[in-house]
């Protein structure tokens, strides 16, 4: 009796799940019945080629939604690679990719020195490469009933969020705008709860650009205690949303429909934008010791070229130019030209609305790429 | 207990009894029985010991470090002290864990009894049913409902308390907008230990043995005494190990603070303001993706404090169990 | 006996019958109806976060639900691109707490029988106590300690379906112990003795008896169990990874699981969509976690419902 109730139990089981089994597909775009119809993927990108394996990233997660383009825009070009990013965080992926674990990492901040020769020695007998392919700005984003765009100089942001600025009808703010009605209501600025690598491009702005309003040093960690904050660029932008005169910093992709300030540089005012922030990456200098591969910006917040926007995160792509395994060497050459090339860029912007990357710096990549042996 | 004893010792009196049909395989059969049995429990304890041995090893460095390196941290404070940055974290996890408890302990007693005393068999039957479903609903999802519908709603709750009743310490305003306050963590984590706790609760009620329960109506008592003076008793443990297993789920939950709770590191008691509080869990989830491997460390030891908290609860409830002991059904 | 005690105790100065038969009770009766009202209304206020809770899973998750939602991988989907599916989600929260269950359920069950049928002296109090102590294991430490273990053998980076499940039976286990031990104990010592005078062996009295007589209880227990590790998400973070297309194999690479995806899928957020994109659903990233949410609890509740016919079929004959 049990033992019969036992094998029913098992076969029914069995006669779940195997349906279960036979219907799964890795092809969403094609699969027959996606509503509307199957579109065709991303065109093919680059010639299609015989490349086969796996190739596995993990690190930053600002980079996860071009990742995610990226690897699409790669896999449809070659149907035997899969493409894997874990957006674990910059830290993770640094630490995993000197392990040895990961082929290639996301990082929103360089190498330090330690970690520097770590990778050297991880990608011995070649270099470890770290490219800039990812150029996104960070928008000042804020929630006032009636109000889509303010100005704002660089003392004026930092004493928001230092909390010395505590109105939004305060005069600071007044002064830069004239002809708006601000609210007589108090600023909540929300900041990020966990280390990141947009506090800390963000801080460093503050830091460079108004170091008498923000006393502050550059961290990836918010400063100040006993404000609000949250995990997250989404998180961040969910509090802006929820809440009532409040200000945050988030990646600019992300702002949706919230208010945005643009910041003063020089004596304008300048709204962020992909090109703004291509303009600000042309415009400041390569970082000087470090390896030939490594193409380092050195990001110069307090450029008053015009059309520049400071406030930018550039997220680097790390690899090495040599791997034990030829095939590894051949499949990250070929994913990391896909990424640097202008589809690969094109696809980034509509999908993260990231910056693409100028010709000349893309030439440097290129010719770094090219340098990838086994 | 004492019945338990009395059966172990009765044993091997009557195991070779004359009346066991097939004697001398059984006794092989018992061994091997007996020897798995053992076994698991001896596999917990190294299990145990492996989780315990290896969270020592990888908060050693951080135990061990200089102020100076651990200062390098950016969210260690910055005389790089581990236990000022400890101290908060476990201040603020059983904050959050006890407000969990006493808004739900009560209110989960009330529903047990409800369906297993007061609502008729029927009914009584369909909601034991819901109950043990709404408990086995994941915490991730209770997290995702806290955090996006039930945290808006209560910020004319909390704005209300903080006009109103801000004399005293707990409800200090000005209530934060939005409120991403250790208040609404309190309502979420004890709407998300309620099932659980409730599941538990009304097992045990209903396990009050027939006779104490009718024999107390037999000397006249109304319902609700018959209640206090049957079922209240005789479920005491249960209550307190089902109350144990919400404060476990309330203490190490992460997803639910991660999204709702505006940190900070500070030994406050306003409830309603934001960047005060902050759980031990929710940190090592926060900081992990991002910490250098002595920061790794560091929420390690954090994560070791943790642990001890749990430790020293369970001891608690072992204790005030132990001293109800009475009512166990094995007597 | 002992509620006999308790009645005569609490009581006290205690009235004759005579007395407790006449003397007028409205007292009593207010407070009984009071507490009527109390209950009920504890019972009722606690229904409407648990109910409107299951209403907004519903109906948020409901539109987005469909077979080519369950049937798709999120391969080769980005963006606002109104495509994409969970079923390697399905497959991977499948597959490892299906293998949690077979590593920690025996473990567990055989635990509690040794705590309650043969322990005795230090070893049991060290089990039992160690048991408590193991429950209190916060979740993303069993994650790393699941990490470190499978790292110390198959060198860091690996990520593995086989990690999560270790991790998962850390949590798992002590809650099967606890709860098969609770119901255990409940099992009436006069079974116990009638099945030891007949003359059946120990071990037969323990499989054939207690277990059978507490079996509905364990198997309640073990789907709680079930349930506290199903929608654990911080270890399996650690220990899988994040994939976006099918991995049915235990032992090698990244895994998906439901609430890693939900968890994944929330912190994606709101998707920039120019206007000029037609293939293009700003909140989609949000409209896939209530989508997963809801296939979770469904997948949970699905359980729980075969857990409860399983424990009828298994329960003997009604006695009480």
């Amino acid at each position: 009796m049990t033992r019969r109730r036992t094998a029913l139990a098992i076969a029914l089981a069995v006669a779940v799940s195997a349906p279960l089994a036979a219907c799964g597909s890795d092809d969403p775009i094609n699969h027959p019945w996606r509503p509307g119809g199957s579109t065709p993927g991303p065109a093919a990108p680059v010639a299609e080629g015989d490349l086969a394996g796996s190739l596995t990233a993990a690190g930053a997660s600002s980079q996860e939604s071009a990742m995610a383009a990226w690897a699409a825009g790669f896999q449809s070009a070659y149907p035997d690679v899969v493409v894997s990013y874990d957006p674990v965080g910059s830290g993770g992926g640094r630490t995993q990719f000197v392990e040895g674990g990961i082929q290639v990492a996301g990082s929103d901040a360089p190498l330090d020195d330690e970690e520097l020769a770590a990778a050297q020695d991880r990608c011995a007998p070649g270099d470890v490469a770290e490219l800039p392919l990812y150029v996104s700005p960070i928008a000042v984003v804020f929630n006032l009933d009636g109000i889509a765009s303010l100005n704002m100089s660089p003392a004026t942001v930092a004493g928001v969020f230092a909390r010395t600025i505590t109105r939004w009808n305060a005069a600071e703010i007044a002064a830069d705008n004239p002809g708006v009605a601000l609210p007589d209501l108090a600023i909540t600025p929300v900041t990020r709860s966990d280390e990141s690598g947009t506090t800390e491009n963000f801080t460093e702005y503050l830091a460079a650009a108004a170091p008498q309003a923000w006393p502050y040093e550059p961290s990836g960690n918010w400063p100040l205690d006993g404000g609000q904050s949250a995990q997250g660029t989404s998180g961040v932008v969910q509090t802006v949303t929820d809440g009532v005169g409040t200000i945050g910093y988030a990646d600019a992709s992300k702002a949706g429909s919230l208010g945005t300030v643009a910041l003063g540089v020089g004596d304008d005012f300048v709204p962020f934008s992909p090109e703004a922030a291509a303009a600000l990456v042309d415009a400041s200098p390569r970082a000087a010791g470090r390896p030939a591969a490594s193409l380092v910006v050195d990001l110069d917040r307090t450029s008053t070229a015009p059309g520049t926007y400071p406030l930018v995160l550039v997220s680097y792509t790390l690899a090495c130019t040599a791997y034990e395994d030829d095939a590894d060497a051949e499949l990250v050459a070929a994913f990391l030209a896909y990424v640097a090339s202008e589809e690969g860029q094109a696809a980034a912007a509509s999908a993260a609305g990231s910056a693409p990357v100028s010709p000349a710096l893309r030439e440097q990549v290129l010719a770094v790429v090219e340098g990838i042996a086994p | 207990m004492s019945g338990q004893r009395l059966q172990a010792e009765a044993e091997p009196e009557l195991a070779p009894a004359p009346l066991s049909v097939r004697g001398g395989g059984h006794d092989r059969a018992g061994r091997v029985f007996r020897w798995l049995a053992t076994g698991s429990g001896v596999l917990i304890l190294a299990v145990l010991a492996a989780v315990a041995g290896f969270l020592l090893l990888e908060a050693w460095p951080a135990l061990s470090a200089s102020r100076e390196d651990l200062a390098a941290i950016s969210w260690i404070p910055d005389d790089g002290s581990l236990l000022g940055y400890v101290g908060p974290l476990v201040f603020g996890t059983v904050l959050a864990a006890i407000l969990a408890l006493l808004l739900a302990v009560p209110v989960a007693i009330g529903i047990a009894l409800f369906i297993s005393h007061y609502a008729p068999r029927r009914l009584a039957d369909v909601l034991g049913y819901l109950v043990d479903l709404l408990a086995a609903i994941p915490s991730v999802v209770y997290g995702l409902w806290g955090g996006l519908w039930l945290a808006p709603k209560l910020q004319g709750v909390w704005g209300w308390l903080s006009d109103n009743l801000g004399f005293i310490p707990l409800f200090e305003g000005p209530a934060a907008t939005p409120p991403r306050v250790m208040m609404t963590v309190g309502v979420v984590l004890a709407v998300m230990i309620l099932p659980i706790v409730t599941a538990v609760s009304r097992e045990v009620f209903l396990q009050t043995p027939r006779l104490h329960e009718e024999a107390a109506l037999a000397l006249g008592a109304t319902r609700w005494e018959m209640v206090r003076m049957a079922v209240l008793p005789f479920g005491r443990s249960g209550v307190i190990s089902a109350s144990m297993l919400g404060l476990g789920r309330a203490l190490g939950e992460t997803m639910a603070v991660l999204m709702i709770l505006s940190p900070g590191l500070t030994y406050s008691w306003a409830l309603l303001m934001a960047g005060r509080h902050q759980t031990i869990a929710a940190n090592i989830a926060l900081q992990f993706p991002e910490a250098n491997p002595l920061g790794v460390s560091a929420l390690i030891a954090t994560g070791l404090a943790l642990f001890v908290i749990t430790l020293l609860v369970n001891m608690a409830a072992r204790w005030v169990v132990s001293r109800r002991a009475a009512f166990s059904g094995a007597n | 006996m002992a509620s006999t005690d308790t009645v005569t105790r609490t009581d006290a100065p205690q009235p004759t019958t005579h007395e407790l038969l006449t003397r007028p009770d409205r007292r009593r009766h207010t407070v009984d109806r009071v507490m009527r009202v109390v209950v009920t209304l504890a019972f009722l206020v606690a229904m409407i976060p648990l109910v409107s809770l299951v209403w907004i899973v519903l109906s948020e998750g409901y539109h987005r639900l469909s077979p080519y939602f369950l049937a798709v991988s999120m391969r080769g989907v980005f963006g606002g691109m109104d495509a994409g599916g969970i079923y390697h989600a399905i497959v991977g929260t499948l597959l490892v707490t299906g293998a949690a269950a077979v590593i920690s359920v025996p473990i567990g069950m055989m635990t509690a029988v040794y705590l309650v049928e043969y322990g005795r002296g230090a070893l049991a109090r060290a089990v039992t106590f160690f048991v408590d102590v193991m429950t209190g294991i916060p979740s993303i430490v069993a994650g790393l300690f699941a990490y470190a273990l499978f790292a110390i053998f198959l060198g860091p980076g690996v990520r593995m379906g086989v990690a999560g499940a270790v991790a998962l039976s850390v949590l798992m286990i002590p809650v099967v112990v606890r709860s098969t031990e609770e119901m255990l104990r409940l099992v009436p010592n006069e079974l116990r003795e009638a099945s030891l005078a007949l003359g059946v062996p120990k071990w037969r009295t323990i499989v054939k008896v207690v277990l059978r007589t507490s079996a509905a209880g364990i198997v309640t227990g073990v789907m709680l169990a079930v349930a506290r590790v199903i929608g654990e998400t911080a270890p399996l973070l650690i220990t899988l990874g994040v994939v976006d297309s099918i991995n049915y194999d235990l032992f090698d690479g990244r895994m998906m699981t439901l609430p890693v995806f939900i968890y994944r899928q929330y912190s994606q957020g709101l998707v920039p969509c120019r206007p000029d994109q037609l293939d293009c659903i700003a909140t989609i990233n949000f409209d896939r976690a209530w989508a997963a949410a809801l296939v979770l609890v469904v997948i949970v509740l699905l359980l729980n419902l075969l857990a409860r016919v399983v424990a009828r079929r298994f329960a003997p004959a009604k006695g009480h």
